[in-house]
C-alpha cells in the first residue's frame, strides 16, 4: 500500500520533523528557511513593501497546464506583480487531507519549489496541518508573499492615475485556464488539448518597469475573468470601459466550447494574463517589449477609457453594435440547449 | 475557424443590414420563439442595427424559464432525500423555487450533481448500487430525444436505480397558444435546434390558420439577418408560409430517428408552462411502458400549488405583449442574482438578455 499522509504528520512530532525536513527543506532550501526558526529573518528592503495572501483549493489538484502546487506559487507571485512589486518572499501553509499521497505531496512541493526557482523567489517559512479524511479535499494551500516597490509604481494597484483615452492592454489569449480546469470536471463530454495559462508574470511585468514605461493600471484577471476586472474597476472608479469584440483575443478551441457549452470568455479564469492600462501613447512600446517575451508573443489592445457611458464595460461588436458587459453573477453554468 | 468567419462576416452582414433596411417598408413584428434566438440577438447587438420599423419580440422558448416554480420544490424535495442523487442540467440549478433553490440546497449537503449528458447519469448508477438516480428531464424537442435514449439505454442495461423526473415540453403547441392570443404578430423566427428534431413541417398550421409567416433560423449573426429579410419578404408579398434559413441543420420532415424514440418513451399530456399558464397537449410525460424510470411512479412526491410571483410580468413577456423594460421590477427587485420572475432566470431568458446585453 502506498505511503499517506497520516494525522501523526501533523502532531508536532517525530513525523511532522520528517515531513518538514524531507518534503520541504529538501526541496525550498534556502539559507533563511534553513534556519529553521519560527519566524523568517529577513533583510529591511529599499522603499516599501507589498504583502499579499491567497488560498489555493482548486479541484482537480491535478489539471492540464499545471497542479495546485505550481498555482500557488504563481497565484501570490502575480498578485505582487500586478501590484508593481518585485517579488521576493513566499510563505507557505499547508492543510493536508489525512490520507493524501504521499507520492502526490511530494509532487505538488516539486512544483512549488521549481516555479519558485524559477520566478527568483524563495519559500522562506510555512506551517503544516492535517485533518482527518473528509474535512479537506486532499490538500489546500496558502500562499503569503512579500515584495518591494519602488514610489513611483504605488498608483497601479488602485488605477488612480487611470484618464479617458487610456488604453487597455492584455498579454495573450483569454479563458485557457478556465475552459482547461471545466474539461478535466467532464472529461468524457469535454474532450480538448487545451492547457492552463498558469505561468509567473513577474519576469514579464520587470520589463517593463525595467524600461520605464508608464503604467497607470495592471491586475491579473482570474476568477471572474477579464469582464469581471473591468467591471470592479469601472464601478470603483466611475470609468467608462470600452471594449472591441474583434480584438479579444481567443483561442478557436475556447470559444468554439463556450459556443457548446454556453459560456463567454470573457468570464472565464486566467491564471497567467495581467490587464494593463497606460496612457494611449505608450501602448505601443509596452505591446512592443510583451512580443519579445514567451508569455506576451499574442499581447494586443483590447479597448480603451471612454468618457462616455460612465460605470459600464461596454463592448463594441463586431457588427458596429454595442452590448453591455455586466458583472459575473456566479461561476458560469453549462446550459441546457 | 472558417464556420465563424462565414457567419459572423461583418462586412456581409452590413450588406445584409443594406438590404433589410431597403426592404423593410412598413413596420414589421417579429417574434424570435426560442431563447437561444433571443441570446444571440442581444449578445450580437442587433437590435440597435436593425431599421426601427422592426420590432422583435421575445417569446416562451427558454425551458428554464418556463418550468413551473412547483417543479423546482419537487426536486428540492427529491434531493431532500439522503437516498436520491438528483442530476441537472446547469442552468436549473439557480432557479428559485418557492422557498429555495437546487443550489442552496446543495450547500446544505444535499446531492445534486450537473450532468451535461443524461447518460452520465446511467455511470453514475453503476458506481452507487444503492442510490437511485433522479434525472430532471426539462427542455423541449432538443433535449428531450436524449433523455429518451437514456431510458432505453436504462432498459437494455437493466439499470433499476434510475429514474427521470420530467418537465419537457414540446414547441408547437405553445406556438398554436400564442399565435390566437398575438393578432398583431406577422412572424416567428420558429426555433432551430427544435426543428432540426420536428423538422419544419410542424408549423404549416400557423401561415395556412393564423396568417402568420415562419422562417427556422440558425444562431449566428448572418442566420438571424437572412431570417429576418426573409420574414419581410413574406409580409411584403402578403404570402405566409413556412421557410427554412438553417439549411445545415433543419429538413421538412426532421430527425425520424429521434422523432420514434421521443414517440416511443414518452406521451403528450396537458402540462402548465410558468407565465403562460395551462397549454392542452405540450407536456412530455413518460409512456406507462417506462414508467420504471419515471419518478413520479418511482418515488413520492409532494401536491403542489401553482402560483406566481406578485408584480411579475413575464407571462405577457412571454407572450410578446409587454418588453422587461416595461416590467416594474426590472433591474430594481429582479436581477440576475435574485431573480423573481422566470425570464430573469437562465441566460436565454428574456428579461435575462436584456439585462445583461442592453447598454
Amino acid at each position: 500500500m502506498s505511503d499517506t499522509v497520516l494525522l501523526a504528520h501533523g502532531s508536532g512530532g517525530i513525523k511532522t520533523q520528517q515531513l518538514i525536513q524531507d518534503y520541504f527543506f529538501k526541496l525550498f532550501d534556502n539559507p533563511i528557511l534553513n534556519e529553521a526558526t519560527d519566524s523568517a529573518v529577513l533583510d529591511r528592503p529599499k522603499g516599501k513593501i507589498c504583502l499579499t495572501t491567497d488560498n489555493f483549493v482548486v479541484q482537480p489538484q491535478d489539471f492540464p497546464g499545471g497542479d495546485i502546487g505550481k498555482l500557488a506559487v504563481c497565484g501570490t507571485i502575480n498578485d505582487l506583480a500586478v501590484s508593481g512589486a518585485k517579488p521576493q518572499y513566499l510563505s507557505v501553509g499547508f492543510i493536508l487531507e489525512e490520507g493524501l499521497l504521499l507520492s502526490d505531496l511530494m509532487r505538488y512541493v516539486k512544483s512549488m519549489a521549481n516555479t519558485a526557482k524559477s520566478a527568483g523567489v524563495r519559500i522562506v517559512t510555512g506551517d503544516t496541518k492535517v485533518v482527518q479524511r473528509n474535512n479537506c479535499d486532499h490538500l489546500y494551500i496558502n500562499t503569503t508573499g512579500i515584495g518591494t516597490i519602488q514610489s513611483e509604481q504605488e498608483h497601479i494597484s488602485s488605477g488612480r492615475k487611470i484618464k479617458s483615452g487610456d488604453a487597455i492592454l492584455i498579454n495573450g489569449y483569454i479563458g485557457d485556464h478556465g475552459m482547461a480546469i471545466f474539461s478535466t470536471r467532464f472529461p468524457k463530454q469535454v474532450s480538448t488539448k487545451l492547457l492552463s495559462d498558469c505561468n509567473c508574470l513577474n519576469e514579464l511585468i520587470g520589463d517593463l518597469l525595467a524600461k520605464k514605461c508608464k503604467i497607470n493600471f495592471m491586475r491579473d484577471p482570474t476568477r471572474g475573468g477579464v469582464a469581471g476586472v473591468l467591471n470592479e474597476l469601472s464601478t470603483q472608479l466611475n470609468l467608462g470601459i470600452n471594449i472591441l469584440e474583434d480584438q479579444l483575443p481567443v483561442r478557436p478551441e475556447v470559444s468554439g466550447l463556450c459556443e457548446i457549452l454556453g459560456f463567454d470568455p470573457l468570464y472565464l479564469a486566467n491564471e497567467g494574463k495581467v490587464l494593463l492600462i497606460c496612457p494611449k501613447e505608450e501602448s505601443e512600446k509596452i505591446l512592443n517589449i510583451w512580443r519579445k517575451h514567451p508569455l506576451g508573443k499574442n499581447a494586443r489592445q483590447i479597448g480603451h477609457i471612454s468618457n462616455e457611458h460612465k460605470g459600464l464595460v461596454v463592448m463594441q461588436t463586431c457588427y458596429g453594435g454595442k452590448r453591455l458587459i455586466d458583472p459575473m453573477i456566479s461561476d458560469p453554468l453549462p446550459r441546457i440547449c | 475557424m472558417s464556420f465563424f468567419n462565414t457567419y459572423r462576416n461583418p462586412a456581409l452582414v452590413k450588406d445584409c443590414l443594406d438590404v433589410i433596411r431597403t426592404e423593410a417598408k412598413k413596420p414589421i413584428k417579429l417574434m424570435e420563439v426560442c431563447g437561444g434566438h433571443t441570446h444571440a440577438i442581444q449578445r450580437y447587438g442587433l437590435p440597435s442595427l436593425l431599421p426601427s420599423n422592426i420590432e422583435l419580440l421575445s417569446g416562451p422558448g427558454c425551458p428554464v424559464c418556463v418550468t413551473n416554480r412547483s417543479y423546482i420544490d419537487q426536486a428540492i424535495h427529491l434531493a431532500s432525500d439522503t437516498q436520491n442523487i438528483i442530476c441537472t442540467y446547469g442552468d436549473l440549478l439557480r432557479v428559485p423555487g418557492s422557498i429555495s433553490s437546487l443550489e442552496k440546497v446543495k450547500a446544505l449537503g444535499h446531492s445534486v450533481e450537473i450532468v451535461l449528458s443524461p447518460l452520465q447519469c446511467l455511470e453514475m448508477a453503476k458506481q452507487n448500487p444503492d442510490k437511485h438516480i433522479v434525472f430532471l428531464g426539462i427542455g423541449f424537442e432538443t433535449t428531450a430525444p436524449a433523455t429518451a435514449a437514456t431510458i432505453l439505454e436504462a432498459e437494455k442495461k437493466k439499470i433499476k436505480n434510475f429514474s427521470v423526473f420530467s418537465a419537457h415540453k414540446t414547441m408547437p403547441a405553445a406556438m398554436k397558444a400564442l399565435a390566437g392570443e398575438q393578432p398583431l404578430l406577422n412572424g416567428y423566427i420558429c426555433p432551430g435546434h427544435v426543428s432540426s428534431i420536428t423538422g419544419a413541417r410542424m408549423y404549416s398550421f400557423l401561415p395556412e390558420k393564423h396568417g402568420i409567416a415562419c422562417v427556422i433560423a440558425g444562431f449566428e449573426p448572418l442566420d438571424l439577418l437572412e431570417c429576418i429579410l426573409m420574414l419581410i419578404r413574406q409580409v411584403n408579398s402578403n404570402h405566409p408560409k413556412v421557410q427554412i434559413q438553417y439549411k445545415r441543420a433543419v429538413t421538412i420532415n426532421g430527425n425520424k430517428k429521434a422523432q420514434q424514440i421521443l414517440e416511443k418513451v414518452f406521451k403528450p399530456v396537458n402540462d402548465y408552462w410558468r407565465g403562460l399558464g395551462r397549454i392542452n397537449g405540450s407536456g412530455l410525460a413518460i409512456e406507462n411502458r417506462y414508467e420504471e424510470f419515471d419518478t413520479n411512479s418511482r418515488l413520492y412526491l409532494p401536491p403542489y400549488e401553482i402560483s406566481e410571483p406578485a408584480g411579475c410580468i413575464c407571462g405577457d413577456i412571454l407572450k410578446g405583449i409587454q418588453k422587461p423594460n416595461e416590467c416594474g421590477l426590472f433591474r430594481s427587485a429582479c436581477t440576475p442574482a435574485n431573480p423573481i420572475g422566470a425570464c430573469m432566470v437562465s441566460n436565454e431568458g428574456a428579461c435575462n438578455a436584456y439585462y445583461s446585453y442592453k447598454p
